[in-house]
């Protein structure tokens, strides 16, 4: 058994080290061509990625991206179809126990048992993650402390409010102090004051932990996570830091101009004006139509816009850019021709 | 083990923490009381009828006879019977439903690990409920003398019979998120599985004898009767063993499932 270990842990060395020779950056987390099929349907198709130690990743996507099933596959819920997933080393097929004694998982639902108070939850998930018998009842103690459930440890767990639950948890997520922690959706259904503490408390996670964290939400993303994968239907579209994202994307500037005349013409007129690549009417059911405008990047078309309207004798009510928010980038990734362009 | 006993632990607090046990050994109390009552009657009854007419010389009426070995294999058996799914229903089909499942599938602990600690619980409660039987019994060495083997025997014939249903009741909470219907088709299984035995006086060819020989019923007629048949034995650790394999096998398909 001890020889086992030890050859494991020597494997599990070398494997890091022969995933990044001559780099100190150890890679906690390897994603390679996984694919997860249900019957005919593809969930997740040929998806790689890494997470190197301490670093928090957010995984973006919408709903059924695909985001649920690739973190069950890490975590060894579902088995992949196709590709390879090690988690420290150990791959999560051929030794599942190892890999799952290091990672930590939060799902959608907390897995919680409403019967059991927060303390005997706790307790119970201790044990049969692997914590020595004897440090179970001092790392129930410390965990209730590090996610703030101190104060309600003896109530039981049915009777919590939703933020409680979460907490709870994410407290049996950490409870075996997991080198890698997968948290699918950690705010869905919380509110605003939950959703602030619980960022904080996933930021001070991260360095002692690496996080993977799914979400739907871009401002969370950009908040938490220091590098960010985009999932869309099954695939990765996008990968790289928040910031990085915005600029690579925001590759044009887009203005929005409201005015009164001939829908058709006023498009064919600010179609031929100098830098605009793309003119998109965004409503033109009454008098006024507003025409989104896309110019190249650092080009200011406002100007001539505005002299094209005017010199064609239209009224002109409303001319302004419109900075591209992050879920524009979102929707734009997750809309398929614009989510190509995206990863050139 | 370890893991094994950090899960019968939980699965028997659940029962504890839910109305689940008291509502159960309510109902088994209540009912081996009217069974023993009913049998008590029966015996002194006898005894008086016995004292008017005089019969001195008559043989005694015995104990384990009269009320041990009755109680031990008919009517109890069938109130196990309706009881087991209760106890079953919720093993997987709760966890499915909450999404604790997964929790126990991401946790270091093997299928077969959680299994069989939720095989355990179950069984310790279906153990305390056989130990509520022998208050009654018990009162009979107080008062009485009956032969103690028997007693023996037939508890372990009622403990096996039990063991079995947990087993089958177990594999079939692993269909469904919901426990009515993992409960009602275990309770539809188990009886069938019972009235098998039916078959054993109605059907003419060995292939009718052979299917009643399969019945739950069949096998506990020698324990009842204070003797312990082999081949009995095997059965019911046979069918315990089908029931944990199945399960296993089950568990093992639900992780192809989104």
């Amino acid at each position: 058994m001890l020889a086992a270990r030890a050859l494991n842990d020597e494997r599990r060395i070398s494997g890091v080290w022969g995933a990044a020779p001559g780099d100190n950056r150890v890679s906690m987390i390897q994603v390679e061509h996984l694919t997860k099929r249900y019957g005919p349907t593809v969930a997740v198709s040929d998806v790689s990625f890494e997470v190197q130690k301490g670093e928090v990743l957010g995984f973006l996507g919408p709903n059924g991206a695909g985001k649920t099933t690739t973190m069950r596959v890490i975590t060894g819920y579902l088995p992949p179809t196709e590709g390879k997933v090690t988690v420290a080393g150990f791959d999560v097929v051929e030794n599942p126990i190892e890999a799952k004694r290091r990672t930590g998982y939060l799902p959608e639902t907390p897995p919680v048992y409403p019967d059991m108070t927060v303390r005997e939850y706790l307790g119970f998930v201790a044990r049969i993650k692997a914590v020595p018998r004897a440090e179970v009842k001092k790392r129930v103690e410390e965990t209730c402390e590090k996610s703030a459930v101190t104060e309600v440890r003896d109530r039981q767990i049915g009777k919590l409010s939703k933020g409680y639950r979460q907490r709870v948890g994410l407290a049996q997520a950490l409870i075996h102090n997991p080198e890698v922690l997968v948290l699918d959706e950690p705010t869905a259904g919380l509110d605003p004051k939950q959703i602030i503490e619980t960022r904080e408390l996933i930021k001070n996670l991260a360095g002692q932990h690496t996080v993977v964290l799914s979400t739907h939400i871009l401002p969370e993303a950009s908040k938490t996570c220091q590098r960010v994968v985009v999932i869309n239907h099954g695939q990765v579209v996008a990968v790289g830091t928040p910031d990085d994202l915005t600029r690579r994307l925001q590759g044009y500037e887009t203005v929005l101009v409201t005015v009164e005349g001939p829908a058709a013409e006023i498009i064919d007129k600010l179609q031929r004006l100098e830098g605009v690549n793309l003119v998109e009417p965004r409503d033109a059911s009454g008098p006024r139509v507003t025409i989104e405008l896309h110019a190249e990047r650092g080009h200011d078309v406002r100007p001539e816009a505005a002299r094209a309207v005017v010199e064609s004798g239209w009224k002109l009510f409303e001319i302004k850019t419109s900075g591209l928010s992050l879920e524009e980038i979102f929707l734009q990734l997750t809309t398929k021709d614009l989510g190509e362009q995206a990863v050139n | 083990m370890r893991n094994i006993l950090a899960m019968a632990g939980k699965e028997l607090r659940a029962y504890f923490h839910s109305p689940i046990a008291y509502v159960v050994m309510t109902i088994w109390t209540a009912m081996t009381g009217f069974a023993f009552y009913l049998h008590l009657w029966v015996y002194t009854n006898e005894i008086f009828r016995m004292q008017m007419m005089g019969g001195m010389g008559a043989p005694p009426i015995s104990l384990n006879d009269v009320i041990i070995r009755p109680m031990l294999e008919g009517f109890l058996l069938v109130v196990l019977l309706f009881l087991t799914p209760v106890i079953t229903m919720r093993l997987f089909a709760e966890e499915k439903r909450s999404g604790s499942i997964e929790l126990l599938l991401t946790s270091p602990v093997t299928d077969l690990e959680i299994i069989l600690g939720k095989y355990a619980g179950a069984f310790l409660l279906l153990l305390s409920l056989i130990a509520l039987t022998f208050v009654y019994i018990g009162l009979l060495f107080i008062y009485g003398n009956p032969d103690p083997k028997p007693v023996i025997v037939g508890a372990l014939g009622m403990l096996l019979f039990g063991a079995a249903l947990l087993s089958i009741g177990m594999w079939i909470s692993t269909f469904t998120k919901n426990q009515i219907i993992a409960g009602a088709i275990t309770l539809a299984v188990l009886l069938l599985l019972y009235i098998l035995v039916w078959l054993r006086d109605v059907a003419m060819g060995s292939v009718g004898q052979l299917i009643a020989g399969l019945s739950l019923g069949v096998h506990i007629e020698s324990f009842a009767k204070g003797v312990i048949d082999v081949s009995d034995l095997v059965y019911y650790l046979s069918v315990v063993f089908l029931g944990v394999f199945l399960t296993a096998r089950s568990v093992d398909a639900l992780k192809g499932k989104p």
